[in-house]
């Protein structure tokens, strides 16, 4: 019962900061070395504020007086289910506001992309005096609203159906844990509103290619069964893709790179067993072709048995 | 654990194998499938119809060489050794080029318009900087191709092509000289035969005509241009239709006539439509003394006018008087019940969250970085033109009264914005929000109205079985500026008809320009 508990405390999801023009949001879920186990199911609130009003344009950094900041919104529902105690499967649904504060364009709301996980643990043993353990993960995302993406900066979304494969190594010795990942993202052409787009060329279709990406991660923190704080480092890499031009809009299928530093937090309510809250945020520290994003979020999240005299054994 | 690699197993692999086919990666854009252009009709009599400007001009073409002269056997021998061995690049220059010329030379233009359709980025003390033509590659580049800009140079370059033509088709029947596969069984014809006489080159002689109006229009890519004019000579070499001095006559042709376009282009106004502060100004302190409210820049800093003096810009298919009598009635006025009823109906339009106006805002909205709205009708007309395989100088006859009417359409219509120099709905109701960029110009009439109209009475002439569908798109384009919460529901449709008065103009040309349809 104790080890049970153990892994239902890591019960985790949260919501990666925004980091491009889109208002993307990803399980941190589905980032972590965190398990639950067979039965156990874990449902999730979580709202996130994104704000910025710097951008790059390219390299070049730049603030926009006809858009003054923007912010979004998000609120997402999701869960976690132990399929055993080695296989997790996970979803996600946010609802994403925009807005500009200045200018006269309107902000965008909806529904954005479920999006979905399987995470592995491929391996989990004990190396010197701590527990290493690698997890494969296999992510997708496929657009749920109708909204506009060839809206950027206030489009709330890519409308891309995505497929992520990640790769992810944690190392924990007493109640202190490093880990890394890396994940490649590869993305379907999205159909735009427009019949015809300039990139770096005309292109006559309502079809835009999407670069792929790649996402690597670092982090590092204490974990406890009460409480948890992590540091984290993330570089978001467009893999291709072009630059915004001198004060051109930018576009979903621009070279969106991100440099960005975090910290998440945990608290577990020992009286009411499974009930957690989560807070924390996102800042990015140096971009191209996306805004200077800050984000912070907090969630609830309540784990429970499905089945319960099983999970008990 | 057995169990679990069970399922384990065929799960990776099913993952593998939906990473590696579950995005599509290939587009097949429109302008890729064009077929090779085989004319329904030769248009051999073109020699006799009406050209816009050089009725009058001489141009002299060399006589060629015989067909049985050593310098033409070595022209052959050229195509034949291209035709030896043909590299898969070159049979896909074959391919891109042998869709037409005019057809291709409008959309080298269109994209450089999408280039070029950037707003200059401000000083440090908030003022903007002007494009210099005189060094276009500095920043802000030149042109800042906006929508009268572009207007302007889609119609030289198409009048300018139809003339270069019509000159090219005189000497074409002067001189008779067959294609090289005619006069050499041993010469492919590696695209459609024609029996339309081969000297000089209707493909050089747009090439000619364009790279040269382009040294006005956009002179900071003049490499991109001539590696076009490089790669479309080499194409009619390639694939058999001409030899090297069809091309180099028609490329000079095509100059001599870009000199009597360019002429008229550097003394038609255009080059002073920015106007100067005091201009500015003044529109503002006129406005104001008619006891309206003046239009306002909304962007931050506040940018001048966008070509207030382009309504000085000699048209086309009219005079300047005309420019004024086309000039719409007065707006209602700023105090007006009428406008207070319009401008509630623009924030409703802003409050409105229905995707499909959203579609057809983004759909028309041809704004930063685009065609502007005369490319995308140039665009639309490409593709209906496609479908009817007309000889190359009907091509360039057609774009011309298409592109001419766009550009007096422009003329037109800013001469009524800076005339009644009226405020947007956002600078009155400021709770108003926008579904598209706010352009740096006055409400009254919308510029998209008038390019609709002008540009759908033209094509529903050219191509009347569709001309109610044109209607239909124009004042869908229309409505798209008044969904977009950016004008009130008069500016478009007083800018619509507007427009569609201007197109007749350029059917009144069509109809007595010999062509006939």
């Amino acid at each position: 019962m104790k080890h049970c508990l153990h892994y239902i405390s890591r019960c985790y999801l949260c919501i990666l900061a925004c980091v491009a023009f889109t208002q993307t949001v990803s399980a941190q879920t589905e980032n972590d070395a965190l398990m639950i186990p067979k039965n156990y199911f874990c449902a999730a609130g979580v709202y996130t504020h994104n704000s910025w009003d710097k951008y790059w344009e390219g390299t070049f950094k730049r603030e926009n007086l006809n858009l003054g900041t923007i912010s979004s919104n998000v609120y997402a529902v999701g869960g976690n289910y132990g399929l055993s105690n080695k296989i997790n499967l996970l979803f996600m649904i946010p609802f994403v506001q925009s807005n500009a504060s200045a200018g006269t364009l309107r902000g965008q709301r909806g529904v954005q992309d479920i999006n979905l996980a399987v995470k592995w643990m491929v391996v989990r043993q004990e190396v010197g005096t701590g527990l290493l353990s690698f997890h494969a993960i296999a992510t997708g995302s496929i657009p749920v609203g109708n909204y506009q993406a060839d809206f950027l900066p206030l489009a709330i979304g890519m409308r891309s159906r995505s497929i992520g494969l990640r790769g992810l190594f944690n190392y924990q010795v007493g109640r202190f844990f490093v880990a890394g990942s890396g994940q490649y993202v590869r993305k379907d052409n999205i159909t735009i509103d427009r019949d015809s787009y300039y990139t770096t060329q005309m292109h006559y279709t309502n079809q835009v290619a999407m670069p792929n990406a790649t996402n690597f991660l670092a982090s590092a923190g204490y974990r406890s069964l009460k409480f948890n704080a992590e540091a984290t480092f993330t570089k978001v890499n467009t893999i291709g893709g072009f630059d915004i031009t001198k004060n051109n809009m930018p576009f979903p299928s621009n070279n969106m790179d991100a440099t960005l530093a975090g910290a998440i937090f945990k608290y577990s309510f020992q009286s009411v067993a499974g009930l957690e809250f989560t807070a924390g945020g996102n800042y990015v520290l140096k971009g191209r072709n996306v805004g200077q994003n800050t984000s912070f979020f907090g969630g609830v999240y309540y784990v429970f048995s499905v089945k319960k005299d099983k999970s008990e054994k | 654990m057995k169990k679990i690699i069970h399922y384990i197993l065929p799960a990776v692999l099913l993952t593998v194998l939906l990473f590696n086919s579950s995005c599509k990666k290939t587009i097949e854009e429109r302008n890729q499938q064009f077929p090779a252009l085989a004319p329904a009709n030769i248009d051999l009599n073109a020699d006799t119809w009406t050209p816009i400007l050089t009725a009058g001009t001489t141009f002299t073409v060399a006589t060629p060489d015989a067909v049985t002269t050593p310098n033409y056997l070595a022209d052959l021998n050229e195509i034949k050794s291209y035709q030896r061995n043909l590299t898969g690049a070159q049979k896909d220059i074959i391919k891109y080029w042998s869709a037409g010329s005019v057809l291709r030379w409008n959309e080298i233009l269109r994209e450089l318009v999408a280039k070029h359709n950037l707003p200059p980025y401000q000083n440090a003390d908030n003022t903007y900087p002007f494009p210099n033509a005189a060094n276009p590659l500095a920043y802000p580049l030149f042109p800042f191709s906006n929508p009268p800009y572009a207007a302007r140079a889609y119609a030289y370059v198409s009048a300018a092509q139809y003339d270069a033509l019509v000159a090219a088709w005189k000497f074409k029947k002067q001189f008779n000289r067959a294609a090289p596969y005619k006069n050499d069984a041993a010469v492919q014809a590696l695209i459609p035969k024609s029996d339309l006489p081969s000297y000089p080159s209707e493909d050089a002689v747009v090439a000619g005509v364009t790279a040269k109006m382009m040294e006005l229009l956009f002179p900071g890519d003049l490499d991109y241009i001539q590696q076009k004019v490089a790669e479309e000579k080499l194409y009619r070499i390639m694939a058999g239709a001409n030899t090297r001095s069809d091309m180099d006559a028609g490329e000079n042709l095509g100059k001599q006539v870009a000199a009597v376009f360019l002429a008229r282009a550097r003394a038609d106004g255009a080059g002073k439509a920015a106007g100067a502060k005091e201009d500015w100004d003044k529109l503002e302190a006129d406005t104001k003394a008619a006891g309206n409210t003046p239009w306002i820049s909304l962007e931050l800093p506040k940018r001048p006018p966008m070509l207030p003096m382009f309504t000085k810009v000699n048209p086309f298919l009219f005079n300047t008087a005309t420019v004024v009598s086309l000039r719409p009635p007065a707006p209602y006025a700023t105090s007006s019940p009428e406008f207070k009823k319009e401008a509630d109906e623009v924030l409703a339009m802003s409050q409105n969250h229905s995707r499909e106006h959203e579609r057809i805002v983004a759909f028309w909205a041809d704004g930063v970085g685009t065609v502007t709205p005369p490319g995308h009708w140039n665009s639309i007309a490409a593709e209906e033109f496609v479908k009817h395989s007309y000889s190359e100088v009907r091509w360039a006859r057609n774009f011309a009264l298409l592109n001419m009417a766009e550009m007096d359409a422009a003329i037109v219509c800013w001469d009524a914005k800076y005339y009644y120099f009226n405020p947007r709905p956002t600078q009155m109701v400021l709770t108003i929000k926008t579904l598209t960029g706010i352009p740096n110009f006055p409400s009254y009439t919308s510029g998209h109205s008038n390019f609709s109209g002008a540009a759908a009475t033209v094509l529903g002439y050219l191509v009347p079985e569709k001309a109610s569908a044109f209607m239909d798109m124009a004042h869908e384009a229309a409505m798209s500026r008044l969904y977009g919460a950016i004008h009130y529901r008069s500016d478009c449709e007083v800018g619509l008809q507007t427009g569609i008065k201007v197109g007749q103009f350029a059917i009144a040309r069509g109809k007595a320009d010999g062509a006939s349809n």
